[in-house]
């Protein structure tokens, strides 16, 4: 059903694809839109959009819901992995804030904004624990965050005492479940955190720093550039990150579990920086290309849901998107396809550059 | 005065944490020195220990392997259905090792032929794995055969009055004797370590390093297989909701046992000792009582943290 509204909306998405036409954005934005045509297509409802109360409704807004907490982490995420680096442990980390943030609220009394507060302060010394290990100590940062990965539940539960804390306070239950201009309020936190970190990085030199000591950390060094505070940083701020998408996540269920919060949240967060095209060995990062992927892996789950799949067989379509994106991006794969293709000798070079090699 | 080797140290110090460990519990608890403990350890932690024998080949080798708990959730649920469908248990088990090496060895030629990151493959190939066993049955099945409920069971080894090696165990010392052999004795074992060492080098000294690498994947998603098959022995049944984040408990053991992650450095013995110090402090805080199973999480991270950073000192140590 085409109306007014999905009008405007295909060529919105028409525009961006046509001005991101030589971007590295270009393809996970281009796999996002093939979904979106195909439920446009055979999905009936998936493009139904209402307003309620002065609230937007409809699958689409149910993907921006869902989908901000792995585009929380994967902003932390992207940086870290432009250093070089990886953080296994953020899905622990959220699983802490949210115990935290629990406790403090419904067990001892505070208000939410201290809650808030200790929870955020947990997740900045976790990350600042995983930062010192990689950056002080020197340790390979999978084994590293690997520690905390194991034991972040471990505190979790501790911290629970292995009880599922429900809390009842309406600011907290708000960051996920209310609404700020129309579009869900989770939303809007990952649009300030994405400025923000966007500010950060891009109108300063410190991404230039992220991305150098991504590419070889002694060489920046010998340049003068603070290799291990940079690398530090970044994992305090992944921690961060993590940190405020466990708070997300605990609002949205009203509630602390520390089994399941966050579980795989650090297999989608670097599935999502993958598919926006940073590398995995660092050195160039592309955050809104993050964000399309964090779209993109909500899209896929909120498809599967909204055309019955059950949730158990939803893996199989992720690991094939993994593959397929893993092999878009490895130089000897397209090497290996464009030799089937018909050969356009001087063409071929700038097709293989576009795609972002 | 013979200086030993600094590759064997971490090894030397994850035997002494054992040795500390089941010494501490003997010391507390009157009953946990008994052969019964002992026997326990290792046929409960048969299928961790066979799967993490699998890793640490990965690892020596300088990968990661995450499709570890989901390959063998998945070889369980499909040997249980294979067999309630009719099929001899044996042709059953047949079958899915074939499965799980073809899986195993499909993994190791993306990574291999197109230079992906273990660590993205192997993460692809836990989501399929875990969604196929929801394919194959969405909900846990027992399986009621003869071979499972007797055969089994009269496969056990008596050692005194009412106390006997399960199969399963004897299963997990047989992969370990045979994975020692094959990471000592063999060149595929020595391909292992000198490409684990540097890749580059062992390209260059002629080590065929393409097929090794198939070689390395296969043969753990054949103990993936493996374990699969021993779990069922070990539940009497398979679930596809199983075994979530076994991945981390072998890789865990096998980091314990002494086994660099960054690769070339380890021994098959070591991460026996791995898995049997998991299971030692899981039956601590069994015993303990009061202590949650939260601490089990912590425990373990708590040692990890250890034997990196001993690691860590060594290398920096021969280095300096």
């Amino acid at each position: 059903m085409l109306n007014a509204a999905n009008i405007l909306f295909w060529a919105v998405l028409a525009a961006l694809l046509f001005f991101a036409r030589r971007q590295r954005i270009f393809w996970p934005l281009l796999a996002l839109t093939l979904l979106l045509l195909f439920n446009q297509l055979f999905t009936p409802g998936f493009f139904n959009l209402e307003l309620r109360e002065g609230h937007l409704y409809g699958t689409r807004i149910d993907i921006l819901k869902h989908g901000g907490t792995v585009m929380l982490v994967a902003l932390g995420m992207t940086l870290v992995i432009a250093t070089g680096g990886v953080d296994l442990s953020v899905g622990a980390v959220m699983a802490v804030a949210g115990a935290v943030l629990a406790q403090a609220a419904a067990v001892h009394q505070q208000s939410a904004g201290v809650a808030m507060l200790l929870a955020l302060v947990v997740s900045l010394g976790l990350g600042a624990w995983n930062g010192l290990l990689v950056a002080g100590i020197g340790i390979q940062p999978i084994v590293a965050t690997l520690i905390l990965m194991v034991a972040g539940r471990g505190i979790a539960q501790l911290i629970t005492e292995g009880q599922i804390i429900n809390f009842t306070n309406p600011a907290l239950v708000y960051i996920a479940n209310g609404y700020f201009l129309g579009l869900p309020f989770a939303c809007t936190l990952v649009l300030v955190l994405l400025a923000a970190t966007y500010a950060l990085t891009r109108a300063t030199a410190l991404g230039l720093f992220i991305e150098s000591v991504g590419d070889n950390d002694v060489a920046s060094r010998y340049a003068g550039v603070n290799a291990r505070f940079v690398k530090f940083t970044a994992y305090v701020f992944a921690g961060f990150c993590a940190g405020l998408a466990g708070l997300v996540a605990a609002s949205d269920i009203k509630s602390a579990d520390a089994n399941h919060a966050g579980l795989y949240a650090e297999l989608d967060a670097i599935l999502a920086v993958v598919i926006g095209g940073t590398a995995l060995t660092g050195g160039r990062f592309y955050l809104l290309g993050s964000i399309v992927g964090a779209f993109l892996i909500q899209t896929l789950t909120t498809t599967m849901y909204a055309r019955n799949v059950s949730a158990d067989i939803a893996p199989v379509p992720k690991a094939l998107v993994v593959i397929a994106v893993c092999l878009l991006q490895s130089e000897k794969a397209r090497r290996c396809f464009t030799r089937f293709l018909p050969r356009k000798s001087p063409a071929a070079p700038t097709a293989n550059a576009k795609a972002g090699s | 005065m013979k200086r030993i080797n600094p590759k064997y140290i971490p090894l030397a110090a994850t035997a002494l944490v054992m040795i500390a460990l089941y010494v501490l519990g003997c010391l507390l608890y009157p009953n946990f020195g008994s052969l019964r403990v002992v026997v326990n350890l290792f046929g409960d932690n048969a299928f961790l220990g066979i799967a993490a024998v699998g890793g640490t080949f990965v690892i020596l080798s300088g990968g990661i392997d995450l499709s570890v708990g989901a390959v063998i959730a998945f070889i369980g649920i499909l040997i249980a259905s294979l067999i309630s469908g009719g099929m001899p248990p044996m042709v059953a088990i047949a079958l899915a090792l074939v499965v799980g090496t073809v899986f195993g060895a499909a993994q190791g030629s993306l990574i291999r032929f197109f230079d992906l990151p273990p660590f993205l493959v192997t993460l692809g190939g836990m989501f399929l794995m875990r969604g196929l066993a929801f394919v194959v049955r969405a909900e846990s099945l027992a399986i009621k055969h003869r071979f499972y409920q007797q055969t089994i069971r009269q496969l056990a080894i008596p050692l005194a009055p009412r106390i006997a090696i399960p199969f399963t165990a004897i299963c997990f010392i047989a992969v370990v004797i045979v994975a020692t052999y094959i990471c000592i004795y063999t060149r595929f074992g020595r391909n292992v370590y000198s490409i684990g060492s540097s890749e580059n080098s062992a390209l260059l000294m002629g080590v065929p390093v393409g097929s090794t690498k198939i070689g390395i994947y296969a043969l753990a998603g054949f103990f993936s297989a493996l374990a699969g098959c021993v779990s069922t022995f070990y539940m009497q049944s398979g679930n596809p909701a199983s075994f979530v984040g076994l991945e981390l408990d072998a890789i865990a053991a096998v980091v314990i046992g002494g086994t660099l992650l960054t690769g070339g450095v380890g021994f098959v013995p070591g991460t026996l000792m791995g898995v049997l110090i998991l299971g030692l402090i899981q039956t601590l805080i069994t015993f303990q009582g009061n202590l949650n199973t939260w601490w089990t999480k912590i425990a373990i991270g708590v040692l990890l943290l250890l034997f990196i950073v001993l690691q860590k000192s060594i290398s920096g140590a021969r280095r300096a």
